[in-house]
């Protein structure tokens, strides 16, 4: 009988990790910073020609672009003279599994189906079990979903409530768990005593998965306006949806486009306290994942992150909850469109870039994801209110995160705030400084710092020397 | 007479996976002293009263073990109660 403590789970999690997912990142490993990132991407063995091709067989991809005309023109309204780009949104809520995450889970799933696994394993409270259990639906692979939902009063986030419902509507196995970083050990219990597949969000497959994305945005927006777009918006978290669509407006050969993500500030809450819990209005797309992410991909449940959100980011924008709750009432009231607020935090962003663009240029949004009960940014409200949170109108400015939800009295207050990148990029430095001592740091670590940085080495050595 | 849920009803259980004690280091105060704990539903495998120690099969057909807590347990979450803050956004007069 193995021993099942905490203890000796994460310390069998190699061997576990390599048994469910048949990557051996030790090919790829240079030293504990630097790996063949690009190699690690080319040898999954998928072209972008052969995920359009497997995400068409489960509903996936090609899915439509809007052109927001209401909402830019309210936009261009209080906007200064000659301002006001034109916004976009690209309406992934129509993937089979209601999100662009059908895009990360129709490789996993193809992949698993061809190695012979029985089923799939995901550890999210997000979108993307949904589309974990749906792909798996339609590839008769069984699927396990393991989610943190409740706080020790058996109080649940009423966002992931609903994607409970919708893992077992799709067929699932959901575990359900109280609040805590223990969700990891769970996981690879989980795919030790079952032998799945580990549908990890961070393995080369997941973020393969979400270069078409990258691909179809360029595509629609050259068909229909003859130029590139002038900045995408992505909704940040992880780092995989940032990733995957950059490599693919890449791959599109739209180098020139602003590479722009948002997160909701949840600046302040603690993303493992029982107590704090409940007093996030938002489960995913905000800064408790977008900021650790973003400055260390390497903490996930692989021993390579594959989402690395800093290579590819131009600018990081952070909204207030309220900004984001005013702009999905406005999407259903001026576009007809009723989507789930975490989609559409990019959005939020949108608005507020659009402004200071000007009129012939172009802002993509490139994701919307469903919504319901549960995931309605009504219910978010009301919950807040349930749980002590003050709601009420006013100035933005005035949002505390876990105290005061401020719903803007009009449009012209979403205003956002711009992150400070390079202290973005000093905190990776330093993560990879904790990992790996600078004086051993040899030339292929630093040039990986620097592309993963989006930076030269010339930066590289001057901000090492600062820390 | 107590009363007695039949074999093959769905219902849903829950099983502390960690102590106290055992849980992750670094966790802050309020949530360390929580257990930690799984829900999950699944089809009764044998007569059992609420709260008794059973076994079900999930939707997959994998066992799990745990205490019976809830029978036929349905989906409650909902849009919420109006949140009249909201009402007045792109409202055209």
């Amino acid at each position: 009988m193995k021993d099942m403590s905490y203890q000796a789970v994460m310390g069998r999690r190699n061997e576990i990790m390599k048994a469910s997912l048949g990557i051996d990142f030790t090919d790829y490993i240079q030293s504990p910073i630097a790996f063949d990132y690009e190699r690690m991407m080319r040898e999954t063995g998928y072209a972008l020609e052969d995920i359009v091709r497997i995400q068409a067989e489960t509903k996936v991809g090609n899915t439509p672009l809007f052109e927001l005309t209401n909402l830019t023109e309210a936009v261009r309204a209080f906007a200064g003279p000659g301002k006001g780009a034109r916004i976009l949104v690209k309406d992934e809520a129509a993937n089979a599994g209601g999100s662009f995450k059908a895009r990360r889970a129709a490789i996993s799933a193809f992949e698993a189906k061809k190695r012979g696994y029985a089923g799939l394993v995901a550890a999210t409270s997000g979108n993307y079990g949904a589309a974990v259990a749906s792909q798996a639906a339609m590839r008769g692979l069984k699927c396990i979903i393991v989610q943190e939902v409740f706080d020790s009063r058996g109080v649940g986030q009423p966002e992931i409530l609903e994607k409970s419902r919708a893992c077992e509507a799709y067929g699932a196995e959901v575990q359900r768990l109280s609040v805590g970083p223990e969700l990891f050990f769970q996981l690879l219990l989980t795919l030790e005593t079952t032998g799945f597949f580990n549908a990890s969000l961070y393995t080369p497959f997941g973020i393969k998965g979400v270069e078409t994305l990258g691909v179809e945005v360029a595509e629609q927006v050259r068909a229909r306006y003859g130029q590139d777009p002038d900045a995408v918006v992505i909704t940040h978290a992880g780092g995989g949806n940032l990733t995957g669509t950059a490599r693919g407006l890449i791959a599109a050969g739209s180098t020139g486009t602003r590479v722009v993500a948002c997160s909701v500030d949840l600046g302040g809450l603690h993303m493992a306290s029982d107590t704090d819990f409940n007093r996030k209005s938002f489960t995913t797309g905000h800064t408790g994942f977008g900021v650790p992410f973003a400055t260390w991909p390497d903490r996930v449940d692989v021993p390579r992150n594959a989402a690395r959100s800093l290579r590819y980011m131009d600018e990081y924008q952070l909204v207030t909850q309220g900004e984001v709750f005013y702009v999905t009432e406005l999407l259903a009231k001026l576009e007809g469109l009723e989507r789930g607020p975490a989609g559409n935090t990019s959005l939020t962003a949108a608005v507020t870039l659009a402004r200071a663009m000007d009129r012939d240029q172009i802002v993509v949004v490139q994701e919307t994801e469903y919504t319901g009960a549960g995931k309605h940014h009504n219910r978010q409200l009301s919950f807040a209110r349930e749980n002590g949170i003050e709601v009420r109108v006013g100035d933005p400015r005035e949002n505390v995160p876990g105290r005061v939800i401020v719903i803007p009295e009009r449009l012209e207050q979403v205003r956002g705030s711009v992150q400070d990148m390079d202290k973005l990029r000093l905190s990776y430095l330093r993560n990879a400084a904790k990992a790996h001592p600078i004086p051993l740091w040899s030339d292929a670590d630093r040039a990986f710092l620097a592309a993963d940085l989006k930076k030269d080495l010339d930066w590289v050595a001057q901000a090492a020397a600062t820390l | 007479m107590m009363n007695v849920i039949p074999k093959g009803t769905w219902v849903e259980i829950e099983r502390v996976l960690l102590q106290p004690g055992d849980r992750a280091p670094n966790l802050p105060e309020e949530t360390r002293i929580c257990p930690y704990v799984l829900r999950i539903s699944g089809f009764l495998q044998e007569d059992a009263e609420l709260g008794a120690q059973v076994t079900v099969h999930s939707l997959i057909g994998h066992a799990h073990q745990g205490a019976l807590k809830v029978v036929n347990p349905g989906y409650s979450h909902s849009f919420g109660t109006t949140v009249p803050e909201l009402l007045h956004i792109g409202v055209r007069p």
